[in-house]
């Protein structure tokens, strides 16, 4: 019962986090500076009657909100249009209906655009999260086993460098490496490869995602490598372990036991928050490994100033975050009794 | 000579203060147990008392086998135990077991009691179905006075009081049937109230079971309670060790002496004279020569801060380290 009141209230606040987001999302956009419109003016073989159709087309058209033809610059409009009629509702509406809009850059539905692109993203962060995850923990574990000799001291140092290294440095570095070794450099797949059998043409992909996984994984790995030593290094000094090696078991049956779980709680967050913020986080690595992913259509969007791509990216990164946040407080419930019964 | 249950011979165990590094190649001893000899008998309560720092819970953890002594010997059910090996330990520690001080601290957050009481049993193989599991933790939880433990069974620990978790420790240490219990101030952070109780608990324990237990505590007044026998360190070492009622009446050396007479009495008309001793308890590292007690005693003299005393016979099976006894 308690149980279920918790995970209600959880998820009570996580759908009133994303109302707020959705609806900051979209006064964020409409008061910067750029719409396609106003960038063609300047052109001086654009007639009035094309700029006219560009803005019925993005329906740019119709006054922002009630009162306010547009936020930038401050136009006051008129206060008794329908409010069914401004861009507001407008996006509100076709948000629930699932529609982003289209990009002002290649006029296709945001959708479909973010739709190809968070699956290679997922992919990637997916791979790179995974080799890190298990790479810290099992090197955080052994840090913490050997604590205070040299391989600890080398596990922290490595994991330090690892940890401060600049993502889009490292990066490059690895760029360099891979090139003289004969790996692919940049993209998803060699053109020519969706007409392969499916093992070569995913033999190809994994080719390609080997860089940037690197890349990830170093970083990220230090990371997790720390907060994992620190933490399993706190559980180890509490009483319950003494008690435990005091009631007969072997020091792998403590640290299966009783250590670990206590010791991942901290890390199950961590992970979590890094989970969501990373869809946005990949922008560095994909950037530098042209990888067609969420983070490449952000940077090209800015270029680009393409809005809507833009908004549906911000509101899809601000979902998973909040998504993730719920997965770590349920997990934490799940893991640690003392949570929910409070 | 006696058979023992347990002898403790010149048992020693050593810290290293630091480490050795490029600059500092002879590092510094802690000497946290420093020649303790103790006799235990078959169903014997033993107290050690003494102040923090003093070497109790060392003691307790090198007995336990949780740290590994410097020097001396352990002679365990006739059978030496000083440095056993990995497979005895295991078997010893069936019949070996303790309860710590703290028991918010000591069991794990994440089990249920159920689970906690449980697990010495699946470690040491000693259950071969689930009934006969449940069986036991049922009635080591009823044991130490969990009743009914049905109710408790499946709770985890932040959902009891404080002397409930005590009672899941000692249910703990009694599943495994052990023989010898070392309870390290087992009632030092529970409530007045609620210490009375496990005390009774630890006393009928050892009524019923014939168990033998090692009460660590700093607390004389509740020594008094059930130990048989009384021994008080002071630095690593046992300064004074006899029968409860004649180390508690008739103290022979001048640190018990001090520890009894600032321990409360309930009758405020009954006064008596305080020794309050003068300065800090030295430093582990280096102790002071001769008597180790020497900067702190009232009635000390020049041979004390040069040899150290060994023990007399101040009474029967009470014996005392001080050169001014019977003098």
């Amino acid at each position: 019962m308690k149980r279920w009141r918790y995970l209600l209230g959880k998820i009570g606040w996580a759908f009133f986090t994303i109302l707020f987001v959705l609806i900051l999302n979209f006064f964020l956009f409409r008061v910067l500076p750029g719409d396609p419109a106003r960038a063609g003016v300047h052109d001086p073989r654009l007639k009035k009657e094309a700029i006219e159709a560009i803005r019925v087309r993005f329906g740019l058209d119709k006054p922002v909100i009630n009162c306010f033809e547009s936020l930038n610059p401050i136009k006051i409009g008129s206060c008794d249009v329908n409010p069914l009629d401004t861009q507001f509702f407008i996006y509100v509406k076709n948000l629930l209906q699932g529609e982003m809009g289209i990009s002002y850059h290649s006029n296709r539905p945001v959708v479909d655009i973010l739709a190809e692109r968070l699956w290679n993203t997922i992919l990637l962060i997916g791979a790179g999260q995974i080799l890190a995850i298990l790479i810290g923990v099992v090197f955080g574990m052994f840090a913490a086993w050997k604590a205070r000799t040299s391989i600890d001291y080398g596990a922290l140092i490595i994991s330090l460098v690892a940890w401060s290294l600049p993502t889009f440095w490292l990066g490059i570095i690895l760029l360099f490496w891979g090139s003289n070794n004969g790996l692919p450099i940049g993209g998803m797949q060699t053109p020519g490869m969706s007409s392969q059998p499916f093992l070569v043409r995913a033999g190809d992909i994994a080719r390609h995602m080997f860089l940037p996984t690197l890349t990830y994984t170093i970083v990220y790995m230090g990371e997790y490598m720390l907060i994992m030593r620190s933490s399993l290094l706190d559980v180890l000094s509490e009483d319950y372990i003494l008690t435990a090696k005091a009631k007969g078991l072997s020091m792998f049956q403590v640290l299966k036991d009783h250590a670990l779980k206590n010791a991942m709680l901290p890390l199950v967050t961590v992970i979590a928050i890094n989970l969501g913020f990373t869809m946005a986080g990949a922008v560095q690595i994909e950037t530098v490994f042209s990888w067609p992913g969420l983070g490449l259509a952000i940077y090209e969007a800015v270029n680009r100033r393409d809005f809507p791509v833009l908004q549906g990216a911000f509101l899809l990164i601000a979902i998973a975050v909040i998504l993730s946040n719920l997965i770590a407080d349920l997990m934490y419930s799940y893991l640690d009794p003392r949570v929910h019964t409070d | 000579m006696q058979d023992y249950f347990l002898e403790v011979q010149d048992l020693k165990k050593y810290f290293l203060a630091g480490r050795p590094s490029m600059f500092n190649r002879a590092v510094e001893q802690v000497h946290a147990v420093d020649g303790v000899s103790l006799q235990l008998r078959r169903g014997e309560v033993v107290a050690i008392v003494g102040e923090s720092g003093c070497g109790k819970s060392t003691l307790a953890l090198t007995l336990m086998g949780l740290e590994e002594p410097t020097d001396g010997k352990i002679i365990f059910e006739s059978k030496e135990i000083t440095h056993a090996n990995e497979h005895d330990r295991k078997l010893l520690r069936q019949r070996i077991q303790m309860v710590f001080q703290d028991p918010y601290e000591s069991l794990n957050p994440t089990q249920t009691i159920g689970e906690i009481v449980g697990e010495p049993l699946d470690v040491h193989g000693l259950i071969h179905s689930k009934s006969e599991r449940e069986l036991k933790v049922v009635k080591a939880l009823e044991d130490a006075g969990l009743k009914p433990a049905e109710t408790y069974m499946h709770r985890f620990p932040h959902q009891l009081s404080g002397g409930q978790r005590q009672r899941v420790v000692i249910a703990g240490a009694l599943v495994l049937e052990p023989h010898l219990l070392i309870a390290d101030e087992p009632v030092s952070m529970l409530d007045v109230s609620i210490r009375a109780e496990i005390l009774n608990l630890l006393a009928d324990l050892r009524r019923t079971r014939q168990i033998s237990i090692i009460l660590i505590t700093h607390d004389l007044g509740t020594v008094g309670y059930f130990a048989d026998r009384i021994a008080v360190m002071y630095l690593g070492r046992i300064v004074e060790i006899g029968p409860t009622h004649e180390v508690l009446t008739n103290p022979q050396h001048p640190y018990t002496k001090a520890l009894l007479s600032v321990v409360p009495v309930p009758n405020p008309r009954l006064r008596r004279e305080r020794v309050i001793l003068q300065g800090e308890t030295p430093n582990p590292i280096h102790l002071p020569s001769g008597c180790r007690f020497h900067p702190r005693c009232p009635i000390v003299v020049e041979r004390c801060k040069v040899e150290d005393p060994a023990y007399v016979e101040t009474g029967e099976s009470h014996q005392t380290a001080c050169w001014m006894v019977g003098t």
